[in-house]
């Protein structure tokens, strides 16, 4: 546990984190543990789909697809293998949330993983952690073990005359590897480069076959559904936005935290209350509410429930539920920048709309920052970033023109404000180079 | 190339965790433990898990050209990694790189003349709600400042001496 808890949270998936030896299986047992899947056992596929749609469960990665349909994808008549995946790959900025479920709550997110190996047939699955997080794999891996000896994996579970076996997958640090159609690439030994869609991974997923692929907090959600059963979960939240979500708040608050909290919280009582305000009683500037894909919002913007309808209303996403939150003497420039660094990093250099733009973006926010901007920058900056919207093999290429669109067009006096500031006198050829 | 018991016990066991005629799965996580034991990713190590892939050493050296994590050159004892990406860059985390790079004498994805510390920025390393956050090779400090960077630096300097 990193931060203390808030009474205005709704603990479902988080309920075990403070309990001495969360991890351990014994623990998991004594609190409900497995008992959602001996649930699913009696249940037919059907019905679990059902109850699943019925929670109206969305991706708690990045998408916000509907649990349920996506999971009804899967061909059971397919005769191929079936695959269940689990994206541990957390790499979008502003994200800290699997990190704590795994590390708290290991077989939460191993009963998850069985009940969709039930639901769709399945006797391999795969979590897919990112590199960087070597001590969850070494936690994983324990749980995992822990399964194994105590029946819950392997041949025969419980008697139910179901096998299924569930591995860790190392990363080695890539962002890309979080898009789900790369990282079944990576999973399957190659470069994180993603695949042209359709075929979904539910049709033609890790080796080619059907896979049901989803983020760890969506499948350590799933337990909950069935012990509570659909309704109730989605009573939780608003409509078409089901149940409980870990947000993840950082930047300049006085309390940042993960915390879980109904979908349709309110974004204000979120900054305020939960976390205690801005720190240094300064005022708010900007938040970027769901990872740094996400549009970032103004101050006055930051008033709404957070569901993924009402994000989608104010023209961001709940993304993955990572809230960076920024005071009035934040340098939105810099922000820009610093965003841009990222993807222009990360993007795989597949296709060119997102190599080429994410780099010259880079270029000229670079220039913007040391003040060698020129005026046309900020509607080339604009301009370019439109153009690779919509124009990408894969969301990375959009995940960096959306941000950066919205930092020009809500926040163009800072841009402006850059240009009147002192000229840089040119002392290195590298800002030559930049000037172009 | 032989591996020690540990690493070797590890590299079986990865390798078993996929189906038949599906080894190439193992070629990360093989390359990430076996880096782990040799220090960097060597051309040896790079034919060798070829081998147990059943893939060309092409195929293992692409991958290894993408990953941020695959090294070929050696880094250092503790690699040290800062995160400057948004959340630690509103915490502090440029300062904490700036501070490590005026210390230590060198930059990014370089190595002190004693081979003791490297240094890397690093994009999001998830540890945006206990910013800023400094990785010495897997283990993760949070709340970084930069008294606490220099006990850090100080501890691993220490240790050799």
């Amino acid at each position: 546990m990193f931060n203390e808890p808030h009474p205005a949270e709704v603990k479902v998936i988080s309920k075990r984190f403070g309990l001495p030896n969360s991890a351990s299986i014994d623990t998991y047992l004594a609190h409900e543990g497995y008992q959602a899947f001996l649930k699913a056992v009696e249940m037919t596929p059907e019905q679990i789909i059902d109850e699943l749609k019925l929670s109206s469960l969305r991706g708690r990665g990045g998408a916000g697809f509907p649990t349920g349909m996506k999971w009804s994808f899967i061909p059971r008549d397919n005769p191929k293998p079936k695959y269940v995946v689990v994206n541990a790959d957390e790499s979008e900025p502003g994200t800290c949330k699997d990190r704590l479920l795994i590390e708290n709550d290991p077989h939460q997110l191993i009963e998850g993983c069985l009940i969709a190996a039930r639901t769709i047939g399945c006797k391999l699955g795969y979590i897919y952690i990112r590199g960087e997080y070597r001590y969850l794999i070494d936690i994983m891996d324990k749980a995992l073990a822990e399964a194994y000896a105590h029946g819950w994996l392997g041949k025969n579970i419980k008697g139910t005359g179901l096998d299924f076996d569930l591995y860790t997958h190392s990363g080695a640090g890539a962002y890309e590897c979080g898009e789900e159609s790369a990282l079944l690439e990576s999973l399957e030994g190659k470069r994180g480069v993603p695949r042209i869609r359709p075929p979904f991974p539910a049709v033609s997923g890790l080796y080619a076959s059907p896979t049901v692929l989803n983020n760890v907090e969506t499948f350590c959600s799933v337990p909950a559904v069935l012990r509570m059963g659909g309704q109730a979960y989605a009573d939780l939240g608003t409509p078409k936005n089901g149940g409980t979500r870990l947000l993840c708040v950082s930047g300049h608050v006085n309390r940042p935290g993960v915390y879980e909290v109904p979908l349709g919280f309110p974004m204000q009582k979120m900054i305020y209350e939960v976390c205690g305000g801005i720190r240094a009683g300064k005022k708010l500037k900007a938040v970027i509410p769901g990872g740094s894909s996400s549009p970032v919002l103004t101050a006055e913007e930051c008033d709404f429930p957070m569901d993924y309808d009402n994000y989608a209303r104010m023209k961001t996403m709940a993304g993955s539920g990572g809230m960076m939150v920024m005071d009035e003497d934040t340098d939105i420039v810099k922000v820009a920048l610093r965003t841009m660094r990222f993807y222009a990093h990360e993007s795989c250099g597949w296709c060119i709309p997102c190599r080429e733009g994410t780099t010259w973006l880079r270029k000229i926010l670079t220039r913007m920052d040391e003040g060698t901007g020129r005026r046309a920058d900020i509607d080339l900056i604009h301009e370019l970033a439109k153009n690779m919207l919509g124009r990408t093999f894969c969301p990375l290429g959009d995940a960096a023109a959306m941000p950066t669109i919205a930092f020009v067009e809500k926040f163009r006096d800072e841009f402006e404000a850059r240009l009147r500031e002192t000229v840089v006198p040119v002392t290195s050829p590298d800002q030559l180079i930049a000037i172009g | 190339m032989t591996f020690s018991q540990a690493t070797e016990k590890k590299l079986q066991d990865i390798w078993s965790r996929y189906p038949e005629g599906r080894k190439r799965s193992a070629v990360i996580p093989m390359l990430m433990y076996a880096q782990d034991e040799v220090g960097q990713v060597t051309p040896e190590m790079i034919a060798e898990v070829a081998r147990r892939c059943e893939v060309t050493p092409l195929q293992v050296e692409e991958v290894v050209g993408y990953y941020s994590m695959l090294n070929k050159e050696r880094m250092g004892k503790h690699h040290v990694q800062i995160c400057t990406n948004i959340a630690c860059l509103l915490t502090g985390g440029e300062e904490l790189w700036q501070h490590a790079v005026k210390r230590l004498g060198i930059g990014h994805k370089q190595v002190t003349a004693d081979g003791l510390i490297s240094l890397e920025e690093v994009e999001c390393a998830g540890a945006c709600s206990w910013a800023p956050c400094v990785v010495d090779g897997y283990e993760y400090h949070h709340h970084v400042t930069i008294e606490k960077l220099d006990q850090l630096l100080d501890s691993i300097q220490k240790k050799v001496q």
